[in-house]
């Protein structure tokens, strides 16, 4: 039994990735291979032109783990200055202070994590991801615990790293969110890639829906490049038209076709 | 949670220690009015105090044992399920490091505590029985040796075992050699060399119990006679395979588990 089998993907500098996938689909064993805590029987992993796990590659790297946890009678500021310790960050309290803020626990600094509720830890973990400047950022399912206005930290937070030239591999159970960030996508299904590409192109046109003095008509198959032409003809041939949409499936019903149907 | 542990080290430490004071206490009181036949040459201080020494030495390292056990049982596997691991795992220091520093800060603390206990014990005879070992520093050293083998064997359980496994494991691995210990005093008692063999051959796979019996012989190495003959029939009596080779042998052995548990560790899909 393959847990991937065929996977070939590669995440550009300054891009920002999304797996996705139902739950077994590999996403996380995919990650686990590339931060070096699973080793691939088969075939080879590159971060940052260094073997996976290596030494090399893991200095180039920031993780958090879908299921983590820091000891509880750390103090958020703590948890920082281990990291930074592990990951030779010469960053200092500066750099502590800066994480701490883009993630929004400057007034947590001094908190012990068994304090911190659910969403502030895994706020933290994002953190403790980004000590030492990663070029690479691999999270799994960061957003699981947090609130919405959580997430739109995160959102942003991610907005700004890609701006800032950090590559971003996202796995998420949370589909509009990786179409709202991420530039390029990916859909594993037990172990293989099914379908990838940019959010626009994998959400295909259904149809131009054109509203008239005769009611609603949906034109199947026909795209954004046809609207024009279909109001022009609807025009000529003496209707009202109030209305023109062009109609495309969403991320989450291309999701749905391509895993078919699964569900975690 | 291990905070909770040392917590509870301790407070059982000091009942230990005060149930140990009074134990000599009344020993020696005792001791003062018997008077063994003019014809049975027995020291009965130094039988009552090597005894006693002896006995705290089985609880000092049964103590470390416990302290080293429940501070390293869940080290890989069980930080692993809590997700402790992984955010460490993935940083540039490397896995070899993040063992080796569990390993030494496991062993600074359990080092500490075996020799405080041990030579706090053997003060407590000293002062109330005024007896002394025949050698001091000695067998407390070889203590805390038994109870870094037991740490490497625990850490390289906990690469392979979840946690409650593995705490089985090492009490059993310690149980286990207890018992060959004795079963070696009574195969030298009743001269089977079937028994001694088994002895023998369980003193060379779990050297700890080697180390804490070779401790056990040292404090009344230069004891002779009927008191010595006696202590060597009890269970303290000390070891049969003792010195240098079986020193050595333990320090090859905790070299040789550690590096099993790095390599175990290296390979360990997290």
């Amino acid at each position: 039994m393959h847990a991937l089998k065929g996977v070939d993907l590669e995440v550009g500098e300054g891009e920002l990735f999304g797996l996705l996938g139902p739950n077994g689909a590999g996403k996380s064993t995919l990650v686990k291979i590339a931060v070096g805590l699973v080793r691939q029987t088969n075939g080879s992993a590159e971060v940052a032109g260094a073997r996976a796990g290596s030494r090399a590659a893991r200095a180039e790297l920031g993780y958090l783990a879908e299921l983590f946890r820091f000891p509880g009678w750390y103090t958020a500021n703590e948890v920082l200055e281990l990291h930074q310790r592990l990951a030779r960050s010469s960053g200092g309290v500066a750099e502590r202070r800066r994480l701490l803020d883009l993630v929004a626990l400057s007034d947590a600094a001094g908190r012990r994590v068994d304090g911190m509720s659910k969403g502030m830890q895994q706020r933290l973990g994002i953190a403790q991801a980004l000590v030492g400047e990663p070029r690479l950022l691999l999270l799994d399912e960061p957003t699981s615990a947090l609130d919405p206005v959580g997430r739109r930290t995160v959102r942003l937070l991610l907005e700004d790293l890609r701006n800032r030239g950090v590559s971003v591999l996202l796995n998420s159970h949370l589909l509009s969110e990786v179409e709202l960030v991420c530039d390029r996508v990916a859909i594993l299904l037990a172990g293989e890639v099914v379908a990838a590409g940019t959010p626009a192109e994998l959400a295909r046109p259904r149809g131009v829906e054109l509203e008239t003095d005769e009611g609603v008509r949906l034109v199947e198959g026909a795209t954004r490049e046809d609207a024009a032409r279909l109001v022009a003809e609807a025009v000529a041939a003496g209707r009202q038209v109030y209305g023109v949409r062009v109609l495309t499936s969403t991320l989450e019903e291309t999701y749905l076709e391509a895993v078919g149907g699964e569900t975690d | 949670m291990r905070r909770k542990v040392f917590a509870v080290v301790l407070v059982l430490t000091a009942v230990f220690l005060f149930l140990f004071w009074l134990a000599n206490h009344f020993v020696f009181r005792e001791l003062a009015t018997i008077s063994p036949p003019r014809d049975v040459h027995v020291d009965s201080r130094t039988f009552a105090a090597a005894f006693l020494v002896g006995l705290a030495m089985f609880a000092t390292l049964f103590l470390g044992v416990v302290l080293a056990v429940f501070l390293t049982i869940g080290v890989v596997s069980g930080d692993a399920e809590r997700g402790l691991l992984q955010p460490l795992v993935v940083r540039p220091v490397g896995r070899a490091t993040l063992l080796l520093s569990r390993f030494l800060g496991a062993a600074l603390v359990c080092v500490t505590y075996v020799l405080s206990v041990y030579f706090i014990a053997m003060s407590i005879t000293g002062v109330t029985g005024h007896w002394w070992p025949d050698r001091i520093v000695w067998p407390g050293v070889e203590l805390a040796g038994g109870v870094l083998v037991v740490i490497a064997l625990s850490l390289l359980g906990s690469v392979v075992l979840s946690s409650t496994a593995n705490g089985i494991a090492v009490f059993m691995l310690f149980g286990s050699g207890l018992v060959a210990g004795l079963l070696g005093s009574i195969g030298h008692a009743l001269n089977s060399h079937s028994i001694k063999h088994a002895s023998t051959i369980a003193s060379w796979a779990l050297p700890f119990e080697a180390l804490y019996q070779d401790g056990l012989r040292m404090i009344t190495e230069n004891t002779s006679g009927l008191t010595g003959f006696l202590l060597q029939l009890g269970p303290f009596g000390g070891a049969y395979v003792h010195g240098w080779p079986i020193r050595v042998w333990a320090a090859v052995y905790l070299v040789l588990v550690l590096a099993a548990a790095i390599g175990a560790f290296n390979r360990k899909n997290l």
